[in-house]
């Protein structure tokens, strides 16, 4: 009897494993990684970091969509690690994000299998989520080749890997902006410029401004938090300056992946126009353009289609000007495609403050009061629920964008949509547009109501300013998103069409607001006003659909990265509203993005400069199944 | 570092504060120090002129321990020496409330409790004020404010002003009530690094009200201009 069940439960095993391996996600070929220390020479000077696969960046790890993806990653460094894909679809414990989902680090000497279907296809990157790690050199990028055919089929296919590197150590670089947050902006505005700008404005206007920002004890030249970077492409400098074969007449898709740790970048071919189709991973309809700036940790997969036989240069050259990473297209001959000229670097301006809006009506006074309730007594509550008063906020922080600057257009003037602004419980009235007046949009631009949501500061700073924008000049770009030549067309977000119409069309059933918030004199940045470690999660019932709403009160551009999720952009599509991994958020802007919470799990949610991220500015996103009922329809 | 980091939360927790623990593998308030000084000499009317000013902290964003030591030494005999031991924390965007003792050792050892704040006013001045009150009960204020004016990306001129005040007559330091000295200097850095960095202070002082009247009475100088040359350092 006894041998009779066994052999019964043995044949039954074997028919099931037959069968799933029918059924299920081959198994293709299994991946190694592992995590070194490693001595590196790449700005001429011996130093030690840290790679993949002795490496930096590591290996192009290639997936196949609806395979099983079976990654062995091995820690050979002395301290634990963790390496997290960034952009996939899987379960939370395959993350890779230390104490989420009960996924711990690796320790030293231990191999971690990650095993995983592959629900989709594109570009993405794979980094540390330990301490710095991936400022020392843990990342990499990680591309999936779709099941069936390319919507846009290419004759080469490159992977551009852009990242910043530097010799200094990710531990002193936190110490040192904790200690002097401007400790390394060599930009700072001085008596030269001052003299300079009196000279193109006028004395009494440069006054105005330099009091201005005095008066909020801001400063317009902080760009980026750390400089001193060499700034790569797949791991070789400008000088190594990488090749990229292709014979005139080509296709050549590049793959565009920002794997740095704090560092935009303005992108171009010049004599080239690049169409963009894919956005983090996800196809989208083509977008031809002159440039895009790529946030950290986007993605951007360009087709172009070089005919003459030359070479071009591909150029992205750091946001805050310091440098720049560059590769050639080679058509086979000598290297002759020049550098372009660094443009100047920009200064920021009033509307960077979320301050060139200046409706005329105040804002109601419990908007504030919340805000800073929230901020102090660390009331999330607050925050989840959405009130009239956040509403009318971004509502006037979306009415200013009529006035920026051109490649800025990441929030040209949206049409809103009424019926998917999702009130939810705490909603006083609807979004009324007869509050907004855009005649006053002009003057009036730093009233004192509008100081209330200006960055860092609550509620201790009045304006009493005019405006004090001084004018962009060639010279002298003005505002986080200019500089860009008149005539160029800059890829926008609002230009992204997904490809494919989008599942979840309902309309989102409630909003959070997340003002990304911070204090750059002491280096502290924080969502709503707490740290990480001083908050609690944000808590999602699976199956819902939310709208998220950044407002950024700081001066620093934001890269919001969630984990496990794509999040729609808000930017006007109806059905072909693109889906990213990372929504960047420019100072003083605000930004809405639409979520369909169907993968449960804990997931990272932060900003993706990592010395914002490693001081607080992070949250925990909870997608919990609430009751043993139907997901919520 | 970490070594450090572990010893100071110890330490910082035996003085009886509260620092949180990292519950999570990203320890987003983690403790950093810092030590830091200038010291700089100068030609006097009676002799060299040493004057040091400097400061070593521990902490994390949301609190801080601080050690301030300040004096000056005129020829070999080191006239005014104090230090502060001082806790602080953000009260403001801009503000710490700092507070603790002082405790001075030249020209004799007197103790304080010392409170105030510290921090960045608007058009970016940085000031700090400080209320004294030492163990015989005598109460004084401190006033102190700088700026800084970007010549280069590496070199700086930055005024700064320091102002005491005593709320009673102190005889043994011969200090009268009222606003009793006044700093006022010009200090021309050149930042070599961000952290090492010479200096020339062009520094002007002056006893006032009472204190000058003293002063004028003992036959000492009551104004004095030094040209001090000095480095700064932190690390």
């Amino acid at each position: 009897m006894f041998p009779i069940h066994m052999f019964h439960v043995a044949a039954l095993s074997a028919a099931i494993a037959i069968l799933s391996l029918a059924s299920g996600p081959l198994s293709a070929q299994e991946h190694f990684l592992t995590v070194d220390d490693i001595t590196v020479d790449i700005t001429g000077k011996t130093t030690k970091a840290m790679g993949v696969n002795g490496g930096i960046p590591g290996p192009i790890l290639r997936l196949q969509e609806g395979e099983e993806a079976v990654i062995h990653v091995t820690n050979n460094a002395a301290k634990k690690t963790s390496i997290h894909w960034h952009g996939l679809l899987l379960p939370g414990e395959m993350d890779g994000v230390p104490d989420f989902n009960g996924y711990r680090e690796i320790e030293p000497g231990d191999t971690f299998t990650y095993r995983f279907d592959v629900r989709q296809s594109g570009t993405y990157w794979y980094h540390s989520h330990s301490g710095l790690q991936e400022q020392a050199g843990v990342y990499g990028a990680l591309i999936i080749d779709p099941k069936g055919a390319e919507p846009t089929q290419a004759d080469q296919d490159y992977v551009v890997m852009l990242s910043d590197f530097t010799d200094e150590k990710p531990e002193s670089i936190l110490r040192n902006l904790k200690i002097d947050p401007a400790y390394y902006n060599y930009a700072k505005r001085t008596v030269a410029d001052f003299f300079k700008d009196a000279e193109a404005h006028g004395l009494s206007a440069t006054m105005q401004d330099r009091a201005a920002w005095g008066q909020m004890r801001m400063d317009p030249t902080d760009l980026a938090d750390v400089t001193g970077y060499t700034f790569l492409i797949n791991g070789q400098t400008a000088e190594q300056n990488p090749q990229f074969k292709f014979n005139p007449g080509d296709k050549v898709r590049l793959r565009f992946i920002n794997g740095s740790a704090m560092t935009f970048f303005d992108v171009r071919i010049p004599g080239l126009k690049m169409t963009v189709v894919e956005a983090d991973g996800r196809d989208v309809q083509p977008v031809p353009v002159d440039e895009f700036r790529i946030a950290v940790a986007e993605t951007y997969d360009v087709i172009v289609e070089p005919q003459e036989d030359r070479d071009y240069t591909i150029y992205a050259g750091s946001i805050d000007r310091t440098g720049y990473a560059r590769a050639t297209l080679n058509n086979g001959g000598p290297v002759t495609a020049t550098i372009p000229e660094a443009r100047p670097r920009a200064v920021l301006n009033m509307a960077d403050m979320g301050m060139d809006m200046a409706m005329g009506d105040a804002m109601p006074d419990d908007s504030h009061h919340e805000h800073k309730g929230e901020h102090e007594h660390g009331d999330h509550k607050g925050h989840e629920e959405h009130t009239a008063a956040d509403h009318e906020r971004h509502m006037k922080q979306m009415g200013e964008t009529g006035t920026y600057d051109k490649g800025d257009s990441h929030i040209d003037h949206e049409p809103m949509d009424h019926e998917s602004m999702g009130h939810g419980a705490g909603t006083k009235d609807p979004m009324d547009y007869s509050r907004i007046d855009h005649s006053q949009m002009q003057h009036d631009m730093m009233s004192g109501s509008a100081m209330d949501h200006a960055p860092m500061g609550h509620g201790d700073m009045t304006m009493d300013h005019g405006h004090a924008d001084l004018p962009s000049t060639p010279e002298q770009p003005r505002g986080w998103g200019s500089g860009f030549p008149k005539d160029a067309k800059v890829l926008s977000y609002a230009d992204l069409k997904s490809l494919e119409p989008n599942d979840d069309l309902r309309a989102p059933q409630r909003e959070i607001v997340v003002n990304l918030t911070g204090n750059m004199e002491r280096y502290l940045w924080t969502l709503n006003g707490l740290k990480y470690s001083e908050a609690e999660p944000i808590q999602l019932r699976y199956g819902e659909r939310v709208k998220m709403t950044f407002v950024n009160d700081t001066m620093m551009s934001h890269p919001m990265h969630l984990h496990g999720m794509f999040v729609e952009l808000d930017n006007g599509q109806t059905i072909h509203k693109p889906e990213k991994h990372v929504v960047n958020v420019p100072p003083g802007q605000s930004y809405s993005v639409l979520i369909t919470a169907d993968e449960v799990g804990e997931w990272a949610f932060h900003c993706h400069l990592l010395y914002h991220m490693a001081s607080g500015m992070m949250r925990k996103v909870v997608v919990a199944q609430m009751s043993a009922e139907a997901p919520a329809q | 570092m970490s070594f450090f980091s572990n010893r100071m939360r110890t330490v910082l927790c035996c003085v009886g504060l509260f620092l949180p623990s990292p519950v999570f593998a990203m320890d987003d308030d983690q403790v950093f120090y810092f030590i830091g000084a200038e010291i700089d000499a100068a030609d006097a009317d009676e002799g060299t002129l040493v004057t040091w000013d400097g400061n070593a902290w521990a902490g994390g964003d949301r609190q801080k321990i601080w050690l301030e030591f300040e004096g000056e030494a005129l020829g070999d005999e080191v006239e005014d020496a104090e230090i502060q031991l001082l806790y602080s924390r953000p009260i403001a965007d801009f503000w710490d409330f700092r507070a603790g003792l002082r405790q001075d050792l030249e020209p004799d050892t007197t103790t304080y409790a010392a409170f105030g704040i510290e921090g960045l006013a608007p058009y970016r001045f940085e000031t700090e004020a400080k209320l004294f009150i030492s163990e015989d009960g005598d109460v004084s204020f401190r006033f102190e404010q700088d700026y800084t004016i970007q010549l280069t990306q590496t070199f700086v001129a930055i005024p700064h002003l320091e102002m005491n005040a005593y709320a009673q007559d102190v005889e043994s330091r011969g200090i009268g009530a009222g606003f009793s000295d006044l700093e006022f200097g010009l200090q021309f850095r050149y930042e070599i690094t961000r952290k090492f960095a010479p200096y020339l202070d062009l520094v002007y002082e002056r006893d006032l009200g009472e204190t000058a009247s003293i002063a004028d009475n003992l036959g000492d100088d009551t104004e004095e201009f030094t040209a001090r040359f000095g480095v700064r350092a932190w690390f």
